[in-house]
């Protein structure tokens, strides 16, 4: 049966036809639907499914359910890869025993990253293969064959799409009946779960020799393949960039052989070397770092072959960024010494408007940033801002996002710039879900080390950046199950703060004074900000009009919040359909000239 | 058969929604498809483009820069930033309605809507211009330029499939409380173009 599936929703599907039983995970862009897929279809195909706090959190508890025989998934993005690190180089010693498949997506652009790390360079760090799907529909294959892999090896395996795999939909091929997966086989217990460091040192060797176990896998794996071609120059292609190459080589009526890598970690030898026969130029393509390219160098000294390579290290290939068909067929004409023809740019188009993503209309993290702006006028101050929506914070007019660095880091950054600099006021911002993920062991660091800071959870009940997930402030968790939330207010009472107040970022005067207090409080104060987020609220407020005769149009409620929904007009501020009723601006508004649509005069 | 559409937009006025009922209007016509689009941060009031693919040629998501058959641009500006991947010929369909981003309220850049449409005149051979939003409000919400914009290009007989099947599938993605004002925001898009 085909369905037209993103490649986040095909992992899913792909998950389910490998028989996974236990999925966790943190969202992240642009890994996020591949749990919530699985999430949705938990209960109908008997799946254990859980959103953990953070990706350590989630990998521990993926791997205990595969110490017992199940099939595990754990979803997270590039950077949540860093937070897992820590069991993860361990767990690759230990092994598993039912299969456990580290879906960890890649963001090279990045399109909505810290960074654009090589999920590849980290797996084969942990000494773990790698499964790098080039469409949705691969994607499905690699995800349901992943567990088989994983314990025919006894190591976890990455699958590691990129954006352009995850976000991508394609007409995919889904199987009609699913194997239901039979119950785990249980948890056998041994010395080999317990990490001493007489295992470890015996372990280090398994590992290793499973490095060839591995590469012997993959040599007769589908997931590499030779594109026949003539010619004594050859393509080596991994991941996305195999389409972008294929469609590049049609363009320019060009039939040179490809070899297409789905298995960029370990690299299988034979297939590799006998790809190369009878060639004397190869060019490798692959998006950010030359992990295929490194292992292609080695066998080349290694063989004797004499071949001439070329890629990222002759700057043919870029680095950073993304790869797309316009970028391969210059890196194509470079490679083959031919003309490319290129797409010319029109000169004489007019000056296009700076359009960067802002905070949403009625965003109650706008009005949060600007109450505790107003509250630290006259103060020196520092706002240190976290990974989220409300990162958006620091655009102009806000600007009230000083630094932003990692999940959690806010609080800890600026118990570190306090430390520097005692005499500024330190305001570190955080979201819900970022206060459970890493925010908590910052905000005991800061309460034990008696910290001078200011501490702002924008709670708008939800995961908003990566679509509206659940968290433990909730109270439901990712299946749909009522469950007791747990109250941010209350956590940070236990962890020892001080000072500790809720309340709603639209009743600005009732923040404002909040926000006095709090930064005057001499310790660590933390104040939850709490609203829900906009886009879950359908059809609330009246939206807000402006009325001609009262407004100065002194500038204030455009100059000041940089709301999307206001506008310039010839007679002052216009106010959008978009308006969702947030009341900020009325309440800042000098002369009291915006009023609910519906009660103004103007109307 | 091949057909490469790019859809330009501003985060929020459903973008994603419109390319995925051509692209699943596409599947159930029997044709293999891909899609591209913006998610995550790009959606919130930032330009995004989605980019759909259908037919013979199983290629990724990505349309090369001068090779869209078709480019519907959701925002006038936007519609000018997107030409670069329109093949020359290529057929476009802009909606008038402008969104000032917060930079041009705050004089940080420059948006002028008549260079916008004068530039369109001259650099475009195919070109329609409407004002989907205006026709979407009068549906019912502003909300629903995707679906005016879809039945705009439905009107012209370009597509693969008929507009009756877009519409068919249109209104299976649709809650059915929205259906009326959904078929109805199609239909003036149909009408504003000069189809039934």
């Amino acid at each position: 049966m085909k369905k037209l599936l993103m490649g986040n929703e095909a992992i899913a599907y792909g998950a389910i036809e490998g028989g996974v039983q236990v999925v966790t995970g943190y969202p992240g862009t642009p890994s996020s639907e591949i749990f919530t897929t699985l999430a949705a279809m938990a209960k109908e195909k008997n799946i254990a499914a859980q959103w953990s706090v953070n990706e350590k959190v989630a990998l521990e508890v993926a791997a205990g359910a595969a110490y017992a025989g199940a099939r595990a998934m754990v979803t997270m993005k590039q950077v949540g890869l860093n937070v897992a690190a820590d069991p993860l180089m361990t767990l690759a010693y230990i092994g598993i025993k039912g299969g456990l498949v580290l879906a960890v997506a890649d963001d090279p652009g990045p399109h909505s990253s810290q960074n654009e790390q090589d999920t590849r360079r980290f797996a084969s760090f942990a000494k773990l293969p790698v499964l790098d799907p080039a469409d949705p529909q691969e994607a499905l294959v690699m995800a349901r064959e992943a567990f088989a892999i994983s314990e025919q090896l006894g190591l976890p395996v990455f699958l590691r799409p990129t954006t352009r795999t995850c976000h991508v939909c394609q007409d995919v091929e889904v199987a009609e009946t699913v194997i239901t997966p039979p119950k785990p086989a249980g948890f056998v217990k041994g010395p080999n779960w317990v990490i001493f460091p007489s295992l470890a040192a015996k372990r280090h060797i398994w590992l290793n020799e499973q490095q060839e176990a591995a590469r012997e896998i993959f040599e007769n794996s589908s997931f590499n393949r030779v594109d026949p071609g003539v010619g004594r120059q050859g393509i080596v292609v991994g991941g996305v960039a195999y389409h972008y190459v294929k469609e590049a080589l049609a363009i320019l009526g060009l039939n040179i052989p490809v070899l297409k890598i789905g298995t960029p970690y370990p690299l299988p030898i034979n297939l590799v070397m006998k790809f190369l026969d009878g060639l004397d130029r190869v060019l490798v393509v692959e998006e950010q770092e030359p992990v295929i390219e490194d292992q292609l160098i080695k066998m080349i000294y290694q063989h004797r072959r004499p071949l001439v390579l070329r890629g990222k290290y002759n700057r043919y290939v870029p680095r950073e960024g993304e790869l797309n068909t316009d970028k391969v067929k210059e890196i194509l004409g470079a490679f083959l010494k031919i003309e490319v023809p290129k797409v010319k740019q029109d000169s004489n188009q007019p000056a296009l408007p700076i359009r960067p993503p802002v905070l949403c209309a009625g965003c109650p993290h706008r009005a949060s940033f600007y109450v505790f702006k107003q509250a630290a006028q006259g103060q020196e101050a520092i706002f240190t801002g976290d990974i989220g929506c409300y990162t958006l914070g620091n655009m102009a007019p806000l600007d009230a996002v000083d630094t932003c660095l990692c999940m959690g880091a806010s609080i800890t950054l600026g118990s570190g710039l306090q430390l520097a600099e005692p005499d500024k006021k330190v305001v570190a911002f955080l979201g819900d879900s970022t206060f459970f993920h890493t925010g908590i062991p910052g905000l005991i660091n800061a309460v034990h080390n008696q910290a001078k800071q200011t501490v702002v959870v924008l709670d708008n009940r939800t995961t908003a950046m990566t679509g509206h997930q659940s968290h433990p402030g909730l109270p439901r968790t990712a299946t749909g199950t009522p469950v007791e939330p747990l109250d941010i207010a209350r956590l940070a009472e236990a962890c020892g703060v001080g000072f500790v107040r809720v309340v709603d970022p639209y009743d600005y005067a009732a923040a404002l004074e909040v926000a006095r207090q709090a930064l005057a409080y001499d310790g660590v104060s933390l104040v939850v900000m709490r609203r829900e987020c906009v886009a879950l609220v359908k059809g609330g407020q009246q939206a807000r009009v402006v009325e001609r005769e009262k407004c100065l149009d002194c500038g204030l409620c455009i100059e000041e919040l940089g709301c999307p929904a206001m506008a310039k007009g010839e007679a002052g501020p216009v106010i959008g359909a978009n308006c969702t009723g947030c009341d900020l601006c009325s309440q800042i508004c000098p002369t009291g000239a915006i009023t609910k649509r519906g009660e103004a005069k103007c109307d | 058969m091949r057909l490469d559409i790019v859809i330009t937009g501003v985060g929020g006025q459903g973008n994603v929604l419109a390319s995925r009922i051509l692209a699943r209007a596409a599947m159930e016509w029997g044709l293999p498809v891909r899609t591209s689009e913006a998610i995550g941060m790009a959606q919130r009031e930032g330009v995004v483009m989605s980019q759909v693919r259908m037919g013979e040629g199983s290629y990724g998501a990505i349309i090369p820069d001068g090779g869209a058959d078709i480019l519907l641009g959701f925002e006038l500006a936007e519609t000018v930033r997107g030409l670069p991947k329109l093949k020359p010929g290529g057929l476009v369909i802009a909606n008038r309605h402008t969104i000032f981003p917060v930079s041009v309220s705050l004089g940080l850049s420059q948006y002028e809507p008549e260079q916008m449409v004068s530039y369109l005149e001259n650099s475009t051979a195919r070109y329609h211009l409407l004002d989907a939003t205006a026709l979407a409000t009068e549906a019912g919400t502003y909300k629903c330029t995707n679906i005016v914009m879809l039945g705009a290009l439905a009107s012209l007989g370009v597509l693969p499939y008929d507009a009756e099947h877009l519409k068919q599938v249109m209104l299976a993605f649709i809650p059915a409380k929205l259906r009326d004002v959904n078929l109805k925001a199609f239909q003036y898009g149909q009408q504003a173009l000069g189809g039934v």
